[in-house]
């Protein structure tokens, strides 16, 4: 009995090191982050949206696709004429702008997190490849890379949308096609620094095969950099998504987006101030935040990347 | 030696506009569906020769690869084709909407540059200042804003409460402006008409503004950084200890420097300005490239738009030649 435990306590060593060394990792980084109140005010800013997007259906005191044109073009219930059931106001159609305002946090997201995450994975998985192995393989996707490094990103996601056609499918498709290729630069660049690096000599000695080495080896550490890259990346997709939308070409209505609800406001603009101007309010806050975290995780992740 | 140097990266852009373009074309086959289908979808019923002699007209009767090669041999000669709703040519078209877009354009980079260079450069000479303090609380605000909600929010303030500009157009057609080059403030100095200058210039200020927030935002934090970082060399303490000025010590020896990485920065900020312009033309009703396009996305005419996003990503690439070239002439160690 006694033999057996010390056996099973020998194999879990490493797994107990490992998390031993996260555990003192994440609480450096919290105490870090503690000590950087605009990037905690970001952080703190940004799981509220998380969780007003999440909750939604419970938090929405209406539905955000219908309503009574009774109730139509109610102002804020600071103005005159507003209505305490309506804290925000009501639109045209006399939807609760709201509960249109809480359900749009979760376009923005969505389409921040996957276009930042679909981004990462395929710039981040060709960086590697590229970096590591040189060669035709990296020569090709580089070309391409600077091909698409020509066209202005939000020309290529117009164009991209024109021909695809709105809708979610299409927008991350437009997002992502010229996304990851900062990730890609970041890590193809990363990986070619690293490896050259002592620890990677060391991991060919032993016999680790290449596909090893990179997964499990490299791109540990150069993880920090791609966190912090998608962090600051997604204030600008949501922006994206958010000026595409305003265009039309975006999310379809009656999906509340907030760049949609913008562009719906514009034309109530003299009577009807808050349907244009509170959507884009909850656009400016969500990517204020994001970018104050972004920034606060830069230097304490990757102090080079520093603009003082 | 700079001369062949500036040539042979002027020569890199052949093949990088040959690629723009196989893009551009293949984004045309993104599309589900024949285009004259699309096209006869609005017009009702037509005979089947009709069809015929549309597929024809636009070479979708021959294989693809043939039809790449026509594009690419057209797009050589200065022809991106015929609009399939205006039935005009497309460079025509794009021609006659330019003008408003540079003036626009142009509007926002000197809109950018005298708010972010000055900001930029004290900023950084009183670093933790109030002004250095509230200047980058502002450029952090205007990296987060979406252009097209400023724009609402100026229009909301200037124009529909405070009536001091006006809410779209290019300009005041009592003023009886003559064109010339199609960029009116520009005419307006040409012919020597005051009324259409001021008018113009009304016209122009918050679009410019709205589509030049961003840039400035960006230009004034990466100036002001690398102003940080070069006030702390040697050579900037020897200027010093020679006795110069101050301010010749920070305008001739420091923002020189500065300046190297900010040029990149502008240079890539074309593309923002060029993307911007799609949206804030939208938003002041401005009659230029951008909504042009824009139109023509939701009229599918697709021609339009596959020139135009060839259009942009040309002016990109030159924009981003020209600042390699501004580059050696800022730091002579830099060699193309």
């Amino acid at each position: 009995m006694e033999a057996q435990s010390t056996v099973l306590n020998q194999a879990l060593y490493p797994l107990k090191l490992r998390f031993e060394l996260w555990k003192r990792n994440s609480l450096n980084f919290l105490r870090e982050l503690w000590g950087q109140p605009s990037a905690m005010l970001g952080a703190v800013l940004v799981v509220f949206f998380v969780l007003m997007a999440v909750f939604a259906p419970q938090i929405a005191p209406h539905d955000p696709t219908k309503g009574k044109l009774r109730e139509q073009l109610i102002p804020p219930v600071w103005e005159k004429g507003g209505s305490p059931q309506f804290l925000l106001g009501t639109d045209v159609q006399g939807r609760d702008l709201l509960s249109r305002i809480i359900y749009g946090a979760r376009i923005s997201l969505r389409v921040g997190l996957l276009a930042v995450g679909i981004s990462a994975a395929i710039g981040t998985t060709l960086g590697a490849v590229s970096g590591f192995y040189r060669g035709k393989i990296d020569a090709l996707i580089s070309r391409f890379a600077d091909l698409l490094m020509a066209f202005p990103f939000l020309i290529f996601a117009i164009g991209m949308m024109a021909f695809l056609g709105p809708g979610f499918t299409n927008l991350l498709l437009a997002l992502t096609l010229k996304g990851w290729v900062v990730f890609f630069r970041l890590a193809r660049g990363a990986v070619m620094a690293e490896k050259t690096a002592e620890y990677v000599e060391a991991a060919k000695v032993v016999g680790q095969s290449n596909p090893i080495i990179i997964i499990s080896e490299i791109l540990p550490n150069i993880f920090h950099s791609i966190l912090v890259l998608g962090t600051l990346r997604m204030g600008s997709m949501i922006i994206t998504e958010a000026s595409l939308s305003f265009l039309g070409l975006g999310i379809q209505p009656p999906t509340p987006a907030w760049g949609s609800m913008v562009a719906d406001g514009r034309d109530y603009l003299v009577t009807s101030w808050w349907i244009a101007t509170l959507p884009g309010l909850a656009i400016l806050v969500l990517v204020l935040s994001i970018n104050l975290f972004g920034e606060g995780l830069r230097d304490i992740l990757d102090p080079r990347l520093k603009v003082e | 030696m700079r001369a062949v140097k500036v040539l042979e990266r002027m020569l890199a852009v052949i093949p990088i506009m040959f690629g723009v373009a196989i893009v551009v074309f293949l984004f045309m086959r993104l599309t589900p569906g024949d285009p004259v289908d699309i096209m006869m979808g609005e017009a009702g019923y037509v005979s089947e020769g009709e069809i015929e002699n549309l597929r024809r007209e636009f070479n979708l009767d021959k294989p693809l690869h043939v039809q790449l090669y026509l594009f690419l041999a057209d797009a050589l000669r200065g022809d991106l084709g015929n609009s399939y709703v205006k039935r005009a040519p497309v460079t025509e078209l794009i021609a006659e909407r330019l003008p408003a877009t540079i003036e626009l354009a142009l509007g926002a980079l000197i809109f950018g540059l005298t708010v972010a260079v000055p900001i930029g450069i004290i900023s950084a000479v009183r670093q933790y200042s109030v002004l250095d303090r509230v200047s980058m609380a502002g450029a952090f605000l205007g990296i987060s804003m979406p252009a097209f909600w400023l724009g609402i929010i100026l229009t909301l303030i200037f124009s529909v409460r405070l009536r001091w500009l006006p809410v779209a157009g290019r300009i005041d057609y009592a003023a009886g402006l003559q064109t010339v080059t199609g960029m009116y403030v520009l005419d307006s100095l040409l012919t020597g008409n005051k009324a259409a200058l001021i008018s113009s210039l009304r016209h122009l200020a918050l679009p410019s503004i709205s589509l030049g927030a961003a840039m400035a935002a960006t230009i004034a934090r990466i100036l002001r950084s690398s102003m940080l970082e070069v006030l702390r060399q040697d050579y900037v303490t020897l200027a010093r200890a020679k006795g110069l000025t101050e301010f010749l010590v920070i305008i001739k020896h420091a923002l020189r420097n500065a300046l190297i990485p900010t040029v990149t920065v502008v240079g890539l900020q074309v593309g923002v300005l060029l993307g911007g312009n799609m949206i804030i033309e939208t938003v002041f009703g401005w009659p230029g490239l951008g909504r042009l396009v824009v139109q023509a996305i939701f009229a599918r005419d697709f021609p339009l738009v596959q020139g135009a996003v060839m259009i942009y990503a040309f002016i990109f690439v030159m924009a981003n030649l020209i600042v390699d070239v501004l580059y050696t002439y800022l730091n002579p160690k830099i060699t193309l």
